[in-house]
């Protein structure tokens, strides 16, 4: 297979070995990749699917001699890569290949200045004088379009955005015109909106400069967005490649199958009849800013304000979704009404009754009426503690009896689904879904009137979150539970929720039935956030999968 | 569907021997547990050794070691066996480590667990007074409160205790301050669990490990307190300890230096294997950082 | 708001002002241990003249405020140390500040120089152990560190004297000059140099291998970080990462405990300096303690603290400088 002229990358075969003890042998067996020039390739895999090492391969940079490869070829540019020395590597490192990462804040020096940092690309490869070096960084920020790109070369780090940030990044992965980009996760740490941008800004300069881009990422929405060819990965071994067409739309592997299948649709449940059930929770005219903290002597700074002015109804039986990014007040929420943060105005009745107004006694009891469901599978459960403990821990506390409330939390396992024998066990010894099932467990454990459920899928893979809300709707229904749900993932709020409310720091800016929002967005804001969701034209297919 | 979600990974074999597991492969924490086993040996068999008081005279003076075995390690100016004073050393060194280790960390831990689970003005107080005692030379402030209640090794003890909180009630204070804001604290807070109950039960047993790596920290710089205190003369003169027979060594440094190298080597040997001891605990407590 | 000022200006007045609390909790303290101390200055004052009957102790009471309430008491006490008045030393018969000032000197030069090179030293070991981890090199570092961790001042201060003084005979055995050798100018400075290498030896490496094991831990913690894995994926080799990349954060844990450890070397000082009989603070507060001279020891005591809030203040700075990601306005 001769081809004039070459792929700018090649794989064949590549075999990358584990260290002992891991969970396999081969973090990657027999991946056959091509690239070329001018072309976007995905290649997609949950975690562990040994995505990441596979760059690292290709740069050189494995955590060696734990993890190397073991087996295949890696040609860039037609010319073979293993057994390069490290000082050739090097002079391809930053100048041929470059690399963007997946968090644009720890990716970067804190102590650099921007400007430095690209700076530093030219000076290990060029024989620039120090002049022209920083009139082609400048000129490259602008192509990033960073708003003053005069101002942003003195900048830090954290004097400036996420998204910012992530252009730096790729500022300084293309100041030398590379022809091969690696993008690991590029877009996974950054809100929607930005991700669009940055999606759009990647395609952009990669049409400019005509370079091969291996784009690393577990999202099909994103997928769909930017690649032209797709490759998929389930633990190390490549399942299935083509077009981007014909993967997203015609699977044919079961492991594609089902990881598309997993993937919300944007269409938004069937409208219910308008709820008449009576209003569980209410919030009146919310209000938090979190003041400078500080004794009397350190620095002022400034106050801010979280949420201001939210009123909101959930009613029996009903999920009502709070969207919005970063920054725009919706985990504050989730933390007020369930008063672990002390709101400066406002009511929260649950009931009728006040929450906020309650006396720390009083509040103890009104607890086990609402409880929640937290994001981190592996922060919200005390690691010290037995799975039994855990679930039980609350009806112990609210005076049930301890044999009783340890027998009922096996019943609950059952209830969500896992195995009683899971009981005696330590959290550490759960995967991330099995935690966040655990998770629902101990708040249905108190059989509680409302569950505020704080981004509780944004931290697992794709397939396991389809899962867990398949579990939370199914709980909700055959418990006829009222849900507040808060999430960032518009596609999880569109398969969930009855209703939405869009938040935009700390302010609603549009609430309503979520098919209708979703149809006939009325604010700017939310028309912006729902043409920024990725993927947004693709519809996946509906298939038939052999489980769930 | 290929990957359904709800199926248990086999059991994890018991906490003691994954800990176990993680130490051993540290081989300098096991020589440190073989040098730490040898002290409370030492310590344990005093007592068989030498049933006598310590203190009195064993035999001729400046007999040098392994000339005479009823003084196998040789005398000292005043004919005190050399070899008993190590032994009955070892038990003054380790009871003033573990007690006065055990004063630092209750009183580092219930001022660090205040300030790092309250913040606020609880927090900026109880910093203020740790920074002002940190900011007095432990030292001479030891010194100090000998000097005012005298040299009873009771008093020694517990002063050297009192002079050793201020690190751990810092590094208790930061781990409750990472450790409130995990999602497991809410989730307590949540169940209605009061606070008392989530200092001690929920975040106090998160905290632990890196207490139990520097509480070894801690009983190593005591024992090295204490020595230097007895070796000033202001130790408790009522009890054989391994700075005061350097201290007296002193005086016959040139003629016979075994009397201060001796205890000096055992000195060493003991502070370096609560060293050793630390890492491995680190080791095994912390397992992320394995390699 | 303070708009004139440079923002490191604000910053360090910030600094100052919040060590006032830290200050006047000293000054409480040490007005507690006098109290706590058996006898007091009028206890002192008739001992040392020999006895005197009561209506004179009375009057002498009442002359030194010691009939006032404990407050009035504390705030003339507050006051005094303010003004750095220390009250009169019955032993050396002139005010403390005066014999506290003629020490102060000898003391500062050996921690400046037992700090400066344990601090210099420390990184440079920890900084080569930790990019050859696990290998030879820093096997031996890492051992050499705990040995010395291990071995305390006064035994070390020994074993030298036995070696460089006894056996070879290099080294001067104590003092801080020759007596009687009225050195001058440079001959003088190297007969200080003299008298100081050993005692410096005895109190740095105690702190080097406290340094080096943090330093080796902290590079390697750093080394792990993503931006140095993007500075590798630039093409840069890796003696570049630890110059321009690692060095400057892993040093950050580093220098904030240099501040704090500047009070424990002050404290370290007592043994080697009264083993090599230097005459400095450490000296001075071992004998006060012997003599029971109350008003000396608070007065070292204070005046320690002060020189520890001083010190920790300048790394405060050096801090802020160090790390970018500090505001300083």
């Amino acid at each position: 297979m001769t081809k004039t002229p070459p792929p700018v990358l090649e794989l064949c075969n590549v075999q990358i070995s584990l260290p002992k003890g891991a969970d396999r042998p081969y973090a990657l067996e027999g991946l056959d990749l091509t690239i070329e020039a001018g072309e976007i390739v995905c290649l997609v895999g949950e975690s562990g699917s040994g995505k990441s090492l596979c760059a690292g391969a290709i740069m050189g940079l494995l955590p060696e001699p734990h993890v190397r490869v073991t087996g295949g070829a890696i040609r860039f540019m037609g010319e073979e890569l293993r057994g390069k020395t490290d000082a050739e590597m090097r002079k391809l490192r930053g100048a041929d290949i470059s690399m963007i990462f997946q968090e644009p804040m720890t990716a970067l020096n804190p102590q650099k200045t921007v400007g430095w940092q690209i700076d530093e690309v030219l000076r290990l490869h060029t024989k620039m004088s120090k002049a022209e070096r920083k009139v082609r960084a400048i000129e490259m920020l602008e192509r990033v379009h960073i708003p003053d790109p005069a101002s942003a070369y003195n900048a830090h780090p954290h004097q400036i955005s996420g998204g910012q940030r992530q252009r730096v990044m790729i500022a300084m992965s293309l100041v030398l015109s590379p022809k091969l980009i690696i993008a690991d996760e590029p877009t996974t740490a950054l809100d929607v909106t930005t991700q669009l941008q940055i999606l759009k800004l990647i395609r952009e300069l990669q049409e400019e400069e005509g370079a091969g881009v291996l784009f690393i990422t577990h999202d099909f929405g994103v997928v769909a967005e930017i690649a032209d060819k797709v490759a998929v990965l389930c633990r190390g071994e490549l399942v299935e490649s083509g077009t981007t067409d014909a993967v997203l739309n015609h699977p044919q592997h079961p492991y594609t199958r089902a990881l598309i299948g997993a993937v919300p649709a944007l269409t938004p449940p069937p409208i219910k009849a308008a709820s008449d059930a009576p209003v569980v929770l209410k919030g009146t005219g919310l209000k938090k800013t979190f003041a400078a903290r500080g004794g009397l002597l350190s620095g002022k700074r400034k106050a801010v304000t979280a949420v201001k002015d939210l009123t909101f109804e959930l009613r029996q039986g009903e999920t009502l979704g709070v969207v919005g990014e970063s920054g725009s007040g919706k985990t504050t929420v989730s933390r007020i009404v369930t008063r672990l943060l002390e709101c400066d105005q406002g009511s929260v009745e649950l009931d009728g009754t006040d929450l906020l107004a309650a006396t720390p006694r009083e509040l103890r009891a009104l607890r086990q009426h609402i409880q929640m469901v937290f994001q981190d599978p592996m922060a919200s459960l005390n690691p010290r503690k037995r799975v039994v403990d855990l679930i039980a821990q609350g009806p112990i506390v609210h005076g049930a009896d301890p044999a009783k409330a340890r027998e009922d939390a096996k019943r609950l396992l059952e209830l969500v689904e896992l195995s009683p024998a899971a009981a005696n066990r330590f959290p550490h010894e759960f995967s991330g879904g099995q935690r966040q099932r655990i998770g629902i467990a101990r708040a249905l454990a108190m059989e509680p009137k409302v569950i505020v459920a704080d981004e509780p899928v944004s931290a697992l893979d794709v397939s396991v979150q389809a899962q867990v809300l398949k579990l939370l709707a199914d709980l909700r229904d055959r418990l006829n539970l009222s849900l507040l749900f808060v999430t960032h993932d518009l596609r999880v709020a569109a398969q969930l929720c009855d209703r939405i409310i869009v938040m935009q720091k700390g302010e609603i800016v549009e609430h309503g039935l979520t098919a209708e929002v979703f149809a006939n967005p009325q604010h700017p804001y939310t028309q912006n956030l729902l043409s920024s969701i990725p993927g947004r034209d693709w519809t996946p297919p509906s298939l038939q999968t052999d489980a769930a | 569907m290929t990957l359904a979600d709800t199926e248990i990974a086999p059991p994890e074999p018991p906490r003691y021997v994954m800990f176990w597991r993680r130490y051993k492969r540290n081989r300098a924490a096991l020589l440190g547990l073989v040098l730490f086993a040898l002290v409370v040996l030492m310590a344990l068999s005093a007592g068989i050794i030498d049933p006598g008081d310590p203190l009195r005279r064993a035999g001729e003076p400046l007999t040098p070691p392994f000339v005479n075995w009823e003084t196998p390690l040789g005398t000292d100016q005043l004919g005190r066996d050399v070899l008993s004073g190590v032994f009955y050393g070892a038990r003054i060194s380790l009871l003033i480590g573990v007690v006065a280790t055990l004063v630092a960390i209750v009183i580092g831990v219930v001022i660090g667990a205040l300030a790092g689970y309250f913040g606020g003005w609880v927090d900026d107080v109880l910093m203020r007074i740790t920074e002002a005692f940190q900011t007095i030379p432990n030292f001479v402030l030891l010194l100090t409160l000998v000097a005012i209640m005298g040299s009873k090794i009771e008093w020694i003890t517990v002063a050297i205790g009192i002079v050793s909180w201020t690190a751990p009630a810092r590094m208790v204070r930061a781990e409750f301050m990472s450790l409130r804001h995990r999602e497991f604290v809410d989730a307590a807070r949540n169940l209605g669990v009061s606070n008392t109950s989530i200092i001690f039960r929920e975040i106090l047993p998160n905290a632990m490990p890196p207490i139990v790596v520097y509480a070894s920290v801690i009983m190593a710089l005591s024992i090295l307190m204490e020595s230097a205190l007895a070796f000033l003369a202001l130790g408790d003169p009522n009890y054989a300890s391994w700075g005061n027979m350097i201290g007296q060594g002193r005086a016959v440094l040139r003629s016979a230096p075994y009397c201060a190298v001796i205890p000096g080597i055992a000195i060493i040997l003991t502070v370096l294997s609560f060293s050793l001891l630390g890492e491995g605990l680190n080791d095994a407590l912390n397992p992320r950082q394995k390699k | 708001m303070t708009l004139h000022m440079p923002p490191i200006l604000s910053y360090a007045l910030r600094r100052l002002v919040q060590a006032i609390p830290v200050v006047i909790l000293i000054m409480i303290g040490t007005f507690l241990l006098l109290k706590l101390a058996p006898g007091d200055t009028v206890d002192a004052l008739v001992g040392d003249m020999g006895g005197a009957d009561a209506a004179f102790i009375a009057r002498l009471r009442a002359e030194y405020g010691l009939d006032q309430p404990v407050w009035v008491q504390l705030w003339r006490y507050m006051v005094k140390l303010a003004s750095f008045d220390f009250g009169w030393s019955f032993v050396y018969e002139q005010p403390v500040s005066t014999v506290l000032m003629e020490r102060l000197g000898t003391t500062l030069m050996l921690m400046a120089s037992s700090l400066s090179i344990a601090f210099v030293a420390g990184i440079v070991l920890g900084a080569i152990a930790a990019r050859r981890a696990y290998s030879a090199t820093d096997n031996l570092i890492s051992v050499l560190g705990l040995v010395f961790y291990a071995t305390p001042s006064f035994f070390l201060s020994l074993m030298l004297m036995l070696v460089f003084s006894v056996k070879l005979g290099w080294l001067p055995v104590g003092g801080i000059k020759t007596i009687a050798a009225f050195y001058t100018g440079w001959d003088h400075v190297w007969d200080v140099v003299r008298h100081l290498i050993m005692p410096t030896a005895a109190l740095s490496l105690i702190y080097l291998a406290f340094y080096l094991r943090l330093m080796r831990a902290s590079v390697m913690e750093v080394a792990d970080l993503d931006y140095v894995r993007t500075a590798r994926a630039k093409g840069a080799r890796e003696g570049r990462l630890m110059t321009h990349h690692i060095m400057r954060n892993a040093l950050l844990p580093v220098v904030t405990l240099l501040g704090l450890q500047f009070s424990t070397v002050l404290g370290g000082s007592i043994v080697v300096e009264t083993i090599f009989t230097l005459p400095g603070l450490g000296q001075l507060a071992y004998q006060s303690v012997v003599q029971r001279d109350m008003n000396t020891l608070m007065g070292i005591i204070f005046l320690c603290a002060i020189i520890v809030v001083v010190v920790n203040f300048l790394t405060d700075l050096l801090y802020a400088r160090l790390d970018s990601r500090i505001e300083l306005a």
